[in-house]
Formats: structure tokens, sequence, C-alpha cells
């Protein structure tokens, strides 16, 4: 069935130039990798987009060497002023390239293009914008007068929102005056690399940005690499906690942004229209494949059928398909691993109990994807109800009093994201409250702002990426006590003091980690 | 002929009562010049486990009071504080072998840093947390919130400037904390406790373990239902370890800091222990 007919609108490729393949983006200059190409793939076709190198060990020390050069020689020099206007010049030339940007990461990471081009890219130019007038104003970061960057920061970004994800880590890391290196997601690494582009038509001194491409144990190479100052990190709660236990015991300053399992809580007084287009733009946004999607809608008893039964109507009239058609709603799951881990969910949660309901739609004969899935009667010790799916997958559970519903909102260990519904103002603010979340969206869901400070609260991770916040986790205060708290000079100390007693000292170089898969927000 | 004097048992403190350890275990405490003071309490596993307990429960009413309510009980800690003076300043003297001047200045510190932190607790969320001028029709205020139990290795060197300057800045925001004494000055702190207790601090919003950091501290570190361990008096522990074992739930850690200003009063040791929540509604006339 079919809401309306369409004929084909598919966005053209023709604005993109891409290359057969790309390097590493080192020193201002593309260079090859020392690993084993690798090759990047639509979702939505299979078919091959570009080789992408693969950096090993050397590659990581060359681009960190390249990001403390940088940092040591120009970017900390510079006055904010310039550090300002280097950034606004890149949130321009963003905004310039946005439609070739946006059909890019449509292709590479399977997203619809009207999310894209509407959603994704809008926010990277807005990113860069909001914190390009930082950079000379961070007396009023709120650290005091002249705080201080970090030094050279390692970023590792997710592949559910790639050029966004790259926008959040760069733009305040430079804004505060650090030089970065930065490594996309395996599967998504083609915007990260459009965007070394335009870092060299905004001819920014060399090595200020640096991106890598490669797999896990790329990223945590760069993430335990000895001379990085801090480490900024979205992805898995997995990975974060392998991150987190990577960078004990050194002076690395880190920002963990992890999964969730976000309760969008509907009461009976809810707006209800508002209420399902809400509902399902917080799990279906972008295939789902949002660290603080929706996941678990707690719904009141009372208008539980009813609620459910709207959510079918309107998930019957979603479009899957083509990620590059104009008309599409549901494009494609990122990979074959992503689909398998959806799959395997989805079938837990029929094996425990629950009922499964699809959209019925037609699925394309090549690439990955998943119908947009509703699942009730689940219970809250069900998998699909504690684990994150992070694909087109709703829980639906109900509850009969507020303290109920804050009760199984708050009732998993992580905490980056709710929803309210209810017309009740007193109400929204008295379970905005209790609810153990770092984002709480009220008659609406899945709102980004540059301006606004995001992340989590327990294993969602910690620190803050947006607004003042963001710019914090990018700085440390000049005016610290004689014991140097929290400065490198303070860590410095109490390791040589340790390594008196043969205890693990700072840059001890610590055994590699697994390799890191699916680094997934 | 003097009088022959009463020495107190000094136990823990768990849940607003004061247990000796369950594992029956004291550890000899003796003063600067060798003489001896106390068999002060050993804390075991179990114990450490009930002072999270203990800790947990109190965190929602904590929290919970308004910001005006936790500066007043804070207050009010400063004022029997220095209400006892003396008893603290003998015991910080005998400890520590200090002079009596040196002993009373750090009771002064202590009481004034009590005094400052409490003055915060009904500012601090005007000084992190503001509006966002977002692009859109939405209502959005970003404010702290307190992180929930917090775990703390208290500064080993010092009696009680340590043990307070670690303490009253997780307190602020609303959070409850267990706290390792100084192993070799545990005495002030328990003493600290019996203030705390005829306070108005709720019971198990502070709850003090004494005996040995290196064995109670790994079971803090470990623990599922702490969300934060702060290692500003680990520096001689394997802490290292202690912050890859916080990594298990993704723990909000503070590393060691050495010296004498260990745990210096700064806002930063507030804003630690705090989470900031966004909230977005959205605005219009329909």
């Amino acid at each position: 069935m079919s809401f309306l007919e369409y004929a084909p609108a598919p966005e053209s490729r023709a604005i993109l130039s891409l290359r057969d393949s790309y390097g590493l983006f080192i020193d201002g200059e593309f260079v090859d990798g020392r690993g084993t190409p690798f090759q990047s793939i639509s979702p939505a076709s299979e078919e091959k987009i570009a080789t992408i190198a693969n950096a090993n060990q050397a590659d990581v020390d060359d681009a960190v060497a390249a990001a403390r050069r940088a940092h040591d020689r120009v970017w900390s020099r510079m006055s904010g002023r310039d550090r300002g206007k280097y950034l606004f010049r890149i949130a321009r030339l963003i905004q310039e390239r946005a439609r070739e940007l946006a059909v890019a990461e449509s292709l590479d990471n399977g997203k619809p293009i009207k999310e894209s081009r509407d959603v994704d890219v809008p926010l990277v130019a807005a990113w860069f914008f909001y914190y390009a007038g930082w950079a000379d104003k961070l007396d009023y970061a709120g650290l005091g007068a002249n705080p201080k960057a970090l030094g050279v920061a390692a970023q590792v970004i997710p592949w559910n929102f790639p050029l966004l994800m790259l926008a959040w880590k760069i733009a305040p890391a430079l804004a505060a005056g650090n030089t970065v290196v930065l490594k996309p997601a395996e599967t998504t690494p083609l915007t990260a690399l459009l965007f070394a582009e335009i870092v060299q038509q905004a001819d920014l001194p060399p090595g200020v940005v640096n991106i890598i491409t490669g797999a896990g144990d790329t990223g945590a190479a760069l993430v335990g690499h000895d001379d990085v100052d801090k480490v900024a990190f979205t992805g898995s709660t997995a990975v974060g906690r392998a991150i987190a236990k990577q960078v004990a015991g050194t002076h690395k300053k880190v920002t963990l942004e992890l999964g969730g399992k976000a309760a969008n809580i509907v009461f009976d007084d809810a707006p209800i229209d508002q209420a399902i287009e809400g509902i399902v733009n917080g799990i279906f946004f972008n295939q789902g494949h949002v660290c603080c999607a929706g996941s678990r809608l707690l719904v009141q008893e009372s208008i539980h059928d009813e609620v459910v039964e709207r959510l079918k109507t309107r998930l019957s009239t979603l479009r899957l398909g083509d990620p590059l058609d104009k008309n599409t709603d549901i494009g494609a799951i990122n990979s074959r691993e992503q689909l398998d881990r959806i799959r395997e969910l989805s079938d837990a949660g029929v094996a425990e109990g629950a009922d499964r309901w699809s959209a019925p739609c037609e699925i394309p004969e090549n690439g990955f994807w998943y119908a947009p899935t509703i699942f009730t009667n689940v219970q809250t010790s069900n998998r699909i109800a504690r684990e994150e799916i992070f694909g087109p997958v709703l829980s639906v559970l109900t509850f009969r009093t507020p303290q109920e519903a804050i009760a199984k909102a708050n009732n998993t260990p992580y905490g980056l994201s709710a929803g309210i519904w209810t017309d009740k103002g007193s109400r929204i603010l008295a379970v905005a409250d209790q609810l153990r979340a770092g984002v709480v969206w009220a008659n609406t869901f899945n709102r980004f702002d540059p301006s606004s400070p995001f992340g989590g609260y327990k294993e969602s991770g910690y620190g803050r990426e947006g607004g003042r916040h963001g710019l914090g986790a990018y700085l440390s205060p000049a005016s610290v006590t004689s014991a140097g708290r929290g400065t490198p000079r303070a860590v410095e100390a109490a390791a040589s003091a340790a390594s008196a007693d043969e205890k693990p000292a700072r840059r001890t170089r610590r055994p590699a980690r697994p390799a890191k898969k699916g680094a997934a927000k | 002929m003097s009088r022959l004097a009463v020495p107190k048992t000094y136990k823990l403190f768990i849940g607003g009562a004061f247990p000796r350890s369950e594992s029956g275990r004291t550890y000899e405490v003796r003063a600067a010049d060798g003489g001896f003071l106390a068999n002060a309490a050993k804390a075991s596993r179990k114990d450490a486990r009930d002072a999270v307990v203990a800790a947990r429960g109190a965190v929602a009413g904590w929290a919970g009071a308004t910001a005006y309510n936790r500066g007043q009980v804070l207050y009010r800690i400063a004022e029997l504080l220095e209400g006892r003076r003396a008893q603290f300043v003998a015991e910080i003297e005998e400890a520590e072998g200090l002079t009596r001047a040196q002993a009373g200045a750090q009771v002064d510190e202590a009481v004034d840093r009590w005094v400052w932190y409490a003055g915060w607790a009904d500012k601090f969320a005007q000084a992190a947390g503001n509006a966002n001028p977002v692009a859109g029709p939405y209502f959005n205020i970003s404010v702290p919130e307190p992180t929930g139990v917090v775990a703390i290795v208290a500064p080993q060197d010092s009696s009680l400037v340590g043990f307070v300057s670690a303490v009253a800045p997780a307190l602020v925001a609303g959070n409850a904390v267990v706290v390792v004494a100084s192993e070799r000055f545990p005495l002030s702190a328990i003493s600290l406790a019996e203030v705390l207790a005829t306070s108005d601090v709720p019971k198990g919003v502070v709850n003090v373990l004494t005996g040995s950091p290196a064995e109670i501290a790994p079971w803090l570190a470990s623990h599922a239902d702490v969300n934060a361990l702060d290692l500003v008096g680990a520096g001689e522990l394997d802490w290292v370890d202690l912050e890859i074992a916080a990594a298990d739930t993704l723990k909000r850690v503070l590393r060691p800091e050495p010296g004498p200003d260990a745990a210096a009063p700064a806002l930063d040791r507030i804003a630690a222990f705090t989470e900031t929540k966004t909230v977005w509604h959205t605005k219009s006339l329909r």
C-alpha cells in the first residue's frame, strides 16, 4: 500500500566530482596512507564510491606531530580574532558547497537527502558560525580570564551524522585554540575528506586540521597517542568505556558522547497530532541511527491503543527507498553489520514475547534496508527495552501515573535524552526535573542547535558539546592554584611521585586495545 | 591531681549512625609524637557498600531540597564547627604535631571553606547554567544537576581542612558522598561526622569510612551505584587502576592532587560533580 504514488525525484549526483581514491589529510596535504586501503560503499546500492586510505601507527604519529607543530608555532599564537575569521570562512564555504555536501552525505551514509540537505548540512554551517564568534571571546566562556587551549585534540566520530559530528568536534576545538586530528567512521569518510578540501580553500594553516581515515585500530592508536591532550569521542558505550580505560592515568581530558535508550513519555492530555509526528521523528529520523533517539515510547495506558493505531497509520505513509530521492522518508541502514544487529535485536523482541509490526513497504533489491517497526506488549526486562538498537525500531511500553513514567524512564544505565508530551506546563517542568537525562525535549523531539549543550548522564558519557559548555570542554582555566589542579603539571607531579613506587606514570604506553568496532553513537 | 580523662571510641559514620566496622576490625592511630590516640574502625568492603546504599538513599532528598535550604544546612555546619573549635584544635595539634596556632589556622580555614561553599549553593546554577538562544521557537535552558553518589578518597596529609575541601564542594549541588578519610589522621573526620550528625544534614548525605584507602577505594571505584570518583587523596595508591575500574560504569573521575593546596576552593570542584541538563520547550500562541 502506498499513501500516494510519487514519480521518482532523485537529486542529481552531477554536483559531485569525486576522486577515485582519497589519501589522508595531514599537514594541509593529501598523502598516501601506509595501511591497507579500504572502500567506501553506498549502503543503498552496495556500489563502490571511492577507495580510502588507511592510517597506520606511523601515519597517526605524523598527523599528531603536524597538529602539535601547528598548535605550538601557529594556532596558539594567532589572535582569537583571526582564528574566528578562519572559522567564519569555513562556515561560508560549507554554505557555498552545501548541496554537494548533502549529496555526498546521502550517498555515503544512506540517509534521505531531505535530511542531509535540510538538517545535517545547515547545522554544520551553523556550528562553525556559532563557534567562530567565540574564538575572540574566550574570557566569557565561564572559566575566568585568559583560559588556555588544551593543545592537540584527538577526535573520533561515528557514521550516523558524519559531517555534523565533524562540525561538533572541530568547530569548538579550533575556536578555543586547539589543533585537531579527526578520524571519521570507516563506513562514512567521504564528507570529512570533502571538508579537508574546504580547509584547503579556506587557506587554514597546515596541520591545524588533520583528517585520518581507518577503522577501529586507527582510532585506538590516535586516542592512545602520547602527545594528545584531549580526546573527544562519539560512539558506542562499549568503545567509550574502552577509551576511558585507555586514557586512565594520563593527563588527557576526555569528552564521551555515547549511547542512549531514550524514553519518550506521552501523557493522555498530550497534543496528539504533534505527539504522533514527534514520536515518528524521534525514532525514525535518520533510520533511528541516532544516539538520542526516542526508542522507548512510554504512553499513558488510557491512550495506548489510539496512539499505536495512529502510529501505524502514519508509518504506512512513509516512503522507504533511494536516499537521493527528494521524497524519501526512510533511507538505507548504514552497513550490513548494523542491519544484522537490528535484525538480531528485533528477533530477540519477538522471542521474548513482544508483538512486532512493520510498515508495509517495498524493500529494494540491493543495499541494506529495514522497514519501520513497532513493538507492542513490551516488558521493561526485554532486550528491546534495554539495549540500544540504533535502527528504526520503536518499543512501546505503558504507564499509569507520572511517578511510574519517571521510574521507567530512568530505569536504564543510559541517560542521554528524553521526551515529554503533555499540555500541562507545570507537569512538564516537574517531570523534566526528575528525568536523569542530559537533554529533555518537551512537546518536541530531536532538536539540535549549536548554542544548546548536548550530552549524557550516567553511561551515556560525560562532557557537553554545543553552547558555552561545549567550548569549555576544550579549555582549561588560566588561574589555578600552586598545586595546578587538573593541569598537566599537577598530573606530572603526581605521576612522578607514583613512578617512584613503580606505578604507571603519565605517558606510559598502555598495551593497544582491541580494534574498536561499531563506533556508532 | 588532674582528673582522669574519658576517651572517645571513634567509629564509622554511615546513614547518620555511628556503627563499628562490621568486620570488627580496628587499627591503632598514633599521635605525631608516637603516643596512642585511639583504635579507629577499619572499614571493610561491606561497610563501603553499606555506605553507598545509605548515600544512594539520601540523594533524592538532598538533591530535591531547595538550593536555599542546602545553603543554610551547609552554613549550619560551619556554625557548629566553629563552636567546637577548641576540640578540633586540640585533636589536630596532637595528631599532626602542629603548634596550637597552626592547628587553629587549619580549623579556621576549614570553617571558612564551609562558609564559602555554603554561599554557592543558591548561586552555582546561575554561574554554570544559562538560557540558550536557539534558532527556532523554543524555550531552551541549561542547568546543572548533581551527579548522584560521589566516592571520595580524602587528602591524606591533613586531618580536617583536606577532608572538608573534598567533601563540601560535592555537597553544594546536592550529591551524597562516601568519603574515605585520611588513614593517618582519621580522628578529626569522625569528629566532624559528629558535627554533621548534630547539624541539619540529612542522614546518609555524608558517610565517613576510616581504615585503609588502598583496601576500600577499589570497592568504591568499581561499585556500579557510584556515579563519580574523586581521587584527590589517592596519589599514593594504585590510582590508575582505580580510574580503570571506574571506567566500567563511566564514572566521572577527578585525578589525584598532590601537595598542601589539594582541593583548593574552586568553582570547578562543584562543577566536576554536576551534569548539565538542557530542556527544550516549544513556544506557541495556539
